[in-house]
């Protein structure tokens, strides 16, 4: 593996574990929240049916079932989402879509969430120069327009490998992260325990990460909640311009790209794809809720 | 006086540094412009021709020295693709994507804005309730797929409204310019509101939440106490101090409505800057590029400027702080 891979590597069982703790502590204040319940197990349902699609989808991916017969043919008991325009079945490639969307939206999270909150806390730590030259860059990086910098960052590459599109999109993501975890160093930096452990001899970085990152945890789980269904959109906004993967392969936003052209014969090709980023992103949203409330000990409801 | 000249000074430098950025980022990109796609072969010495005509051969620092210094005179450049000053082409397409989000923004406001209150005003019942998990629905669909839906439904199946452009080409020179606003509203109404419900579902959960978060504080409390009326309440203690957030607000939905118009007018063919600039990309238009970057980056960064500068007039207890801050 190389080192990138170690440090995402790193950064996802880290996040897991602050998670898990998290919810551990508190997970029946989490799932007080009225729609919380049913958003976690949409997301562990999908997950689960992305991770086995080759054993739950009725056909693979890429099978033209029938071209002269089955084209456009509407939902049915065999067809449960209908077929495109080649007779594709939609149902088992919106299974497929799930793996690569799913993988793009949380892949491109953590790298966002990785870089942001590296960012943000170097920022908020030691403050005076090194605080301004970082957020003078992310006044940039915020004011970049976004769509135009990612377009044009992916016209770098003749054939877009996956992983680029998934650096690409977590790169240009992580600005807002970033000031969020700056603000919340720069409060917890003045702390007595942070004090504490730097006149123990504690260096910055053991500071940083051992002490006041955990601390930070909660606004940084969140966001990272929030970040999956905003790169998710992002991604299907790029499929829809016509850059993404190449053609069998499904994602959501590909598919509703290609189902556009058929959209007055065929919508359910367009439908339930986007219907099932809808659902995706609203959950999301609903467990960024309750994290909130479960994570924010100043509160006890709303 | 001060603060304001330097936050100008520093929005000047984000705008330069985004130009800057896109200026190479763009002429780093694989393929070259002049070079049509598909399979038309364009003899070499044409495109050399070309290039030195417009200047793109030379190396990229040079190209960026000459176009600053145009830039000094208020030239943004010839385009490659268009045959025509980018300013001119610019000129025409800024005024519909102005009209786009503008329509787009004031439906987000109004209906978000409206929604939010009497969300709040109901906590935790019924409407509420339903409202809020439509508004958190809508606020999770991806604004090009609602705009599909919304030509499928209003335009294929019940012909309510226009499929695509601006203005009907036959009717609108033909007819006087009353009618010709009529039929560009006409047109607006499904670009608009695909534009503005998503952005109103956000808006009314931000504006809940911002609502309630006042609602727990002494000075509401202390209204009551002395009696007040309730509407008096809601409405002067209330509402006016949630609206501070709400301008923060509005300073931030400018990007959110640049990135949303580029997919919104790519599929209502309404002739924007959102079209331009993606064309531009893909054809390496690189004067195109530039200008379009320095105009998005423009327009986010003086709505940042616009949105502090409404604060400050709005909240009182700014007016001294904001010297201090940046």
């Amino acid at each position: 593996m190389t080192l990138p891979e170690w440090m995402a590597l790193a950064a996802a069982l880290l996040i897991t574990r602050w998670i898990m703790a998290a919810l551990r502590r508190r997970y029946g204040r989490f799932f007080r929240h009225p729609t919380a319940g049913w958003a976690t197990a949409l997301l562990v349902f999908l997950s689960v049916l992305a991770v086995a699609a080759p054993l739950v989808a009725p056909f693979p991916y890429w099978l033209q079932i029938d071209i002269v017969r089955l084209k456009n043919h509407p939902p049915s008991w065999t067809y449960l989402l209908g077929t495109d325009l080649y007779s594709r079945d939609v149902w088992s490639r919106l299974i497929y879509g799930a793996r690569i969307s799913l993988a793009i939206g949380a892949l491109g999270m953590l790298v966002a969430l990785t870089v942001g909150t590296v960012v943000g806390a170097v920022a908020g730590y030691y403050r005076r120069w090194v605080d301004a030259v970082l957020m003078r860059g992310v006044d940039i990086g915020l004011a970049l327009p976004r769509i135009f910098i990612l377009l044009m960052a992916i016209a770098l590459w003749e054939r877009l490998p996956i992983g680029v599109l998934v650096l690409v999109i977590g790169l240009t993501s992580w600005f807002g992260t970033s000031r969020l975890v700056r603000a919340e160093v720069l409060s917890l930096r003045e702390r007595d325990f942070v004090s504490a452990a730097r006149a123990v001899g504690a260096g910055p970085a053991r500071v940083i990460f051992a002490h006041v990152l955990p601390n930070a945890a909660a606004p940084i789980i969140v966001s990272a909640a929030l970040g999956v269904g905003n790169v998710l959109l992002l991604e299907a906004g790029l499929s829809f311009l016509g850059i993404g993967l190449p053609p069998p392969q499904p994602s959501w936003g590909n598919m509703i790209a290609d189902g556009q052209h058929t959209l007055l014969h065929a919508p359910w090709t367009t439908l339930f794809p986007g219907l099932a980023i809808a659902l995706v992103v609203m959950a999301l949203n609903s467990v960024a809720d309750a994290l909130r409330d479960a994570l924010d000990p100043r509160e006890e409801s709303t | 006086m001060a603060w304001l000249v330097r936050r100008i000074a520093a929005s000047i430098a984000i705008v330069f540094a985004v130009v800057t950025i896109t200026f190479f980022l763009i002429r780093l990109a694989h393929g070259k412009p002049f070079i049509p796609g598909g399979d038309q072969a364009v003899d070499p010495a044409v495109i050399a021709v070309l290039e030195e005509q417009y200047g793109a051969d030379k190396p990229s620092h040079i190209q960026y020295i000459a176009f600053l210094r145009q830039l000094t005179r208020g030239n943004l450049g010839q385009s490659f693709a268009l045959q025509r000053p980018v300013a001119d082409a610019l000129a025409e397409a800024i005024p519909n994507t102005l009209i786009l989000t503008g329509a787009a923004l004031l439906l987000d406001f109004l209906l978000g804005l409206g929604l939010g209150v009497y969300q709040a005003l109901r906590v935790n019942r019924l409407p509420d309730v339903v409202l809020g998990n439509t508004t958190l629905f809508i606020y999770s669909f991806p604004t090009f797929w609602l705009g599909l839906i919304l030509l499928l439904v209003f335009g294929e199946w019940l012909h309510w409204f226009p499929i695509g452009g601006k203005t009907d080409p036959v009717l609108c020179p033909a007819v006087d310019s009353f009618r010709c606003t009529l039929d560009l509203m006409h047109h607006l109404v499904l670009p608009a509101l695909t534009l503005g419900v998503v952005g109103a579902a956000g808006t009314a959960r931000f504006q809940r939440a911002a609502m309630l978060e006042v609602a727990r504080q002494d000075f509401i409390r202390t209204a009551r106490a002395k009696g007040a009326p309730e509407r008096r309440v809601v409405l002067r203690h209330q509402l006016r101090n949630a609206l501070l957030t709400f301008i923060t607000r509005f300073g931030l939905a400018f990007p959110f409505l640049l990135t949303g118009a580029v997919l919104t007018e790519t599929i209502f063919a309404w002739p924007g800057m959102g079209r331009i600039a993606t064309e531009a990309i893909l054809r390496r238009d690189y004067p195109v590029v530039t200008a379009v970057a320095l105009v998005a980056s423009a327009m986010v960064v003086a709505g940042n400027l616009v949105a502090d500068l409404l604060l400050a007039a709005a909240d009182p207890r700014l007016r001294s702080a904001s010297a201090d801050v940046t």
